[in-house]
């Protein structure tokens, strides 16, 4: 299998990727770590006119905290994620998910963003960016845009981003509260998609109550899911096992499958419901445990 | 297009159409058959290569992506005639039956084990989990990946009194 011809231009400089994409706008794609491109390319389900490849522009890569935030450049690789230990205690979710994408050799090439970007609704960073409450900073010629991970995720492969913007930089909030979570992922074989799987991400107050509950959910629906109605029933509760339970039924609730391969509609919707609830106790022991 | 690139220490400058997979370029441009097209899916781990010292899936690569980086294959593995440690691992613990996947399964356990000199079994068998044997002889890999581990270790403190 090949792709069908394109151009192909590496620009040095974001400027001229910004430039390039204002003139050719839907005839071109943005090329990063290419593990989700290249195979649409060789499958010729896309045929861009051009591929500009954002692999030579400087400053879309690393991880920093800065201003109460972390800070993931665009193109940081899922290895990188995947390294960064002293993310432990602060956005544990990150760092379980990033070992249960794909395989070791895709985690060596494909880019954070550029997963987001893709938006598979089976992608593991959509589910963990809505959990954690992530902004994506995009850029097109001439302005900047922070869209909110909630609502960037419209449908299968589709999200908020214009066709003439770039993804440059993904900021996670990081408060002063005490924090924990996990990331829950079945699979029909390592390095498999998910048949389903859950972020979550919990922060509790001084008094022990949730401060604020982030539930993503991976491979359910058309697109990332935020459990939005689970979330707010934890929110100034005290984590006993009963709110747990409720919020996680109401996780299950907010799932949409579909029966296909890797189970039916009611099995995936339980398997939602079971890992939110492992997760929150997952979450919440970690961040009772956690320094403040 | 023009891609200039270095492949097992040697620089090379091709003429390449930018959608040229980079397993296609070394197999049919370059003549170096050594790895291999398994599924052509990005699943399978034949065409194994590394990519600035990392292992990457050549299927999944376009040419252009090369310029400038460095490039190992099989071929670069043995030097002046004298295997490395990797493929002795793979000789002396009958670390292969058909021999596809081999290529990709030395590259992916010389990068582990230069990132980590020694690995647990778990840590071996996470490491080649991008790559599969459809032989089924992952055992006689995980050995031949601490083989070589264990080879490299005794090398390392040879001559140290």
């Amino acid at each position: 299998m090949f792709p069908a011809a394109f151009d192909y231009i590496a620009p040095g400089a974001l400027d001229e990727v910004l430039s390039l994409l204002g003139q050719h706008g839907d005839d071109a794609k943005v090329l990063a770590g290419g593990q989700s491109l290249i195979p649409l390319l060789k499958l010729r389900f896309a045929a861009p006119v051009i591929v500009i490849d954002i692999g030579r522009v400087d400053g879309l890569e690393g991880i920093s905290r800065e201003n109460g935030h972390v800070r993931i450049g665009a193109r940081t690789r899922h290895r990188d994620v995947e390294s960064a230990t002293d993310l432990r205690g602060t956005l544990d979710v990150l760092l379980d998910a990033a070992p249960l994408i794909s395989d070791p050799l895709i985690r060596n090439m494909g880019t954070v963003g550029g997963s987001i970007c893709h938006a598979d609704p089976a992608g593991d960073w959509g589910a963990v960016m809505l959990a954690v409450g992530a902004e994506f900073v995009v850029k097109s010629a001439g302005e900047e845009r922070v869209l909110p991970a909630a609502g960037f995720f419209q449908g299968p492969f589709t999200t908020g981003l214009q066709s003439n913007e770039v993804m440059t930089e993904i900021r996670i909030p990081v408060g002063s509260g005490k924090s924990g979570g996990t990331y829950l992922k079945l699979e029909r074989k390592v390095g498999d998609f998910a048949s389903v799987a859950a972020a979550v991400h919990i922060v509790l107050g001084g008094d022990g109550r949730v401060a604020s509950a982030g539930i993503g959910l991976c491979a359910v629906g058309a697109h990332s899911i935020k459990a939005t109605a689970a979330e707010a029933a934890l929110v100034g509760q005290e984590p006993t096992d009963d709110v747990i339970a409720a919020a996680a039924r109401l996780a299950g609730d907010a799932a949409e499958p579909k029966a296909d391969i890797r189970g039916s509609a009611e099995y995936k919707r339980d398997v939602a419901r079971v890992f939110v609830q492992r997760g929150l106790h997952t979450a919440i022991d970690r961040a009772q445990g956690a320094a403040a | 297009m023009k891609v200039t690139f270095e492949i097992n220490g040697t620089a090379k400058s091709v003429d390449v159409e930018p959608r040229t997979l980079v397993v296609d370029l070394i197999r049919t441009k370059l003549g170096m058959t050594g790895t291999h097209i398994g599924c052509d899916t990005s699943n399978c781990g034949a065409c194994t290569v590394l990519l600035d010292g990392r292992p990457v899936k050549s299927c999944t690569l376009l040419a252009p992506m090369l310029e400038g980086k460095k490039v190992t294959t099989v071929e670069g593995l043995a030097k002046g005639g004298k295997l490395d440690s990797i493929q002795v691992g793979f000789h002396e613990e009958h670390g292969l039956q058909c021999g596809f996947c081999t290529p990709g399964m030395m590259l992916v356990g010389k990068a582990l084990i230069e990132a980590n000199p020694h690995p647990t079994e778990d840590e071996i068998r996470w490491g080649i989990s991008g790559n599969i044997c459809r032989c089924t002889g992952y055992m006689n890999i995980v050995k031949a990946i601490q083989h070589a581990a264990a080879a490299n270790a005794t090398e390392n403190t040879a001559g140290v009194a």
